[in-house]
């Protein structure tokens, strides 16, 4: 694949669950050393939209492409080429981390020895040497959260999806976590799903704002907050807001209509 | 590689070697006390097959149960669905893995095979073609526990719905079933159902006819099962 192109795109993607339309014409781009950080409220389409990217869920119209393969027509190329932490970083809790990764490894193609090879630079860089033997089910949130970004990575895939890859850490997790997302950064193309806005100012090349399935934003964090309505000083602020946290209210109240 | 952590998933847990025991217990229970073995004064195995088809429906979804409603409840169903690895393969090494346990549970019931050829000389052939067709009733059985078993998260519900539709199955060739369809069904449509039913092809490799066609019939539901269980899993994603 020629580089500039976008590794992942989606063309007006539509989901809709029975009555409800979940995703609502989204399209983007996202080009490699790009991290996206994918912001919305709760409800608001991202882990559906990394679903249908991640080909879990097929659109009910609309195309999504990994490294410039259809997720629908051909499916098993575009999984060869991406990562996917899907929420809450699902794992079988009977199995050990290292019996974990060596299923995943195999499945997904890996020999014997690339797999041991793999794993034994995975180990080092998401530091699971401590848990390597120990089951799932006995991890903290988390080591569970870092298996799953491991799992993710078995293969050095050239897109990464990850859904919510901090929620439920403690603060030094967050950096760690974020501090190996920016570290894979400029080989890949990266989307993390998440409703912590500091985040997106901590990690993120450009910002995709998702409310009721719509995109409201694409931006660099700095455009977006400047998006932020300007406080007027005589109001005394009851919460304290963060500007981010003003521009998000902004963008995301107004198109809901509350 | 799917097939090894399936067959290794059960025995995670106590659950395998509890369900060993259990299926050998009421296996020789039924044919010693209930079908009075010794009584009978005849060296074969007809008294322990004649129950497997009644055990195994309520065994087996519980084998099955847990196939994909577990994969769901974990949300590891995500992760499979998303590997490039074509469904098929999921679903068949998954079904091999609950097939080859199932095969083991048969085998720890070999003793008896071993008892009645100390006691008397029954005729090997049957008992050796009436296990193959015992594991192929199984097989069945989890082929239709396994795709019921991808509709829902809920491993109770699997186990319900897998025990329904295995019924109907063991039933097809009563006259229960029969006569509910007779006053109105053609008599192609009686005739279908009644070649649905389990235990008739079941009693038939039994009695010592080895029948192809039991063996087709089974093999062949089986595949269908398989195939409906990977539609059911395409079918979701576009729910």
């Amino acid at each position: 694949m020629p580089d500039g192109q976008a590794l992942v795109e989606t063309r007006a993607l539509i989901k809709k669950f029975g009555s409800v339309t979940a995703v609502d014409n989204v399209s983007f781009t996202v080009e490699r050393g790009e991290v996206i950080g994918f912001l919305g409220p709760n409800g608001a389409g991202k882990s559906t939209t990394m679903k249908i990217i991640a080909g879990f869920l097929e659109p009910t119209s609309g195309d999504a492409f990994v490294a410039g393969h259809d997720s629908r027509r051909d499916p098993i190329a575009a999984r060869r080429h991406l990562g996917y932490l899907p929420e809450g970083a699902p794992a079988y809790p009977d199995m050990t981390v290292a019996d974990f990764l060596g299923f995943v490894a195999g499945l997904r193609g890996l020999s014997p020895r690339q797999t041991s090879r793999r794993l034994a630079e995975l180990v080092e860089s998401i530091d699971l040497a401590e848990v390597w033997n120990r089951r799932i089910e006995a991890l903290s949130k988390g080591y569970k959260r870092r298996v799953g970004i491991a799992q993710a990575l078995v293969h050095d895939p050239d897109v990464l999806i990850l859904d919510e890859p901090t929620d439920g850490l403690d603060p030094n997790q967050k950096h760690e976590m974020r501090a190996l997302i920016r570290t894979l950064a400029p080989s890949k193309a990266i989307i993390v799903s998440t409703h912590i806005l500091e985040e997106v100012e901590a990690i993120c090349t450009r910002a995709i704002v998702i409310a009721r399935g719509r995109k409201l934003a694409d931006t660099t964090p700095a455009a977006l907050l400047a998006m932020a309505p300007p406080r007027d000083p005589h109001v005394p602020q009851l919460v304290k807001t963060t500007p981010l946290e003003d521009a998000f209210r902004h963008i995301t109240l107004e198109q809901t209509g509350v | 590689m799917i097939f090894r952590r399936e067959f290794a998933a059960y025995f995670a847990t106590p659950l395998a070697a509890v369900f060993l025991a259990v299926f050998v217990a009421v296996s020789a229970g039924m044919t010693f006390f209930v079908s009075s073995f010794f009584e009978r004064s005849q060296a074969d195995l007809s008294t322990f097959f004649t129950w497997q088809p009644w055990l195994f429906l309520v065994l087996m979804p519980a084998i099955g149960m847990r196939l994909w409603a577990e994969e769901r409840r974990l949300g590891t169903i995500e992760l499979l669905m998303t590997l490039p690895v074509s469904p098929w393969k999921f679903v068949f090494g998954k079904w091999l893995a609950a097939f080859a346990f199932a095969g083991l549970a048969l085998v720890f019931t070999m003793p008896l095979w071993i008892t009645v050829n100390v006691l008397g000389s029954p005729d090997n052939g049957v008992i050796f073609a009436s296990y193959i067709g015992a594991w192929l009733m199984a097989g069945a059985f989890l082929a239709i526990a396994s795709c019921i078993s991808a509709l829902t998260k809920n491993q109770v519900l699997a186990f319900i719905g897998a025990v329904i539709v295995g019924f109907l199955f063991v039933m097809a060739g009563f006259d229960l079933v029969l006569a509910a369809g007779r006053p109105w069904a053609p008599d192609v449509i009686v005739q279908a159902i009644a070649s649905m039913s389990f235990i008739g092809h079941f009693q038939r490799i039994t009695d010592g006819v080895f029948e192809a066609s039991a063996l087709v019939f089974f093999i062949s539901l089986i595949a269908f099962a398989l195939w409906l269980n990977v539609q059911i899993l395409d079918a979701r994603k576009a729910a």
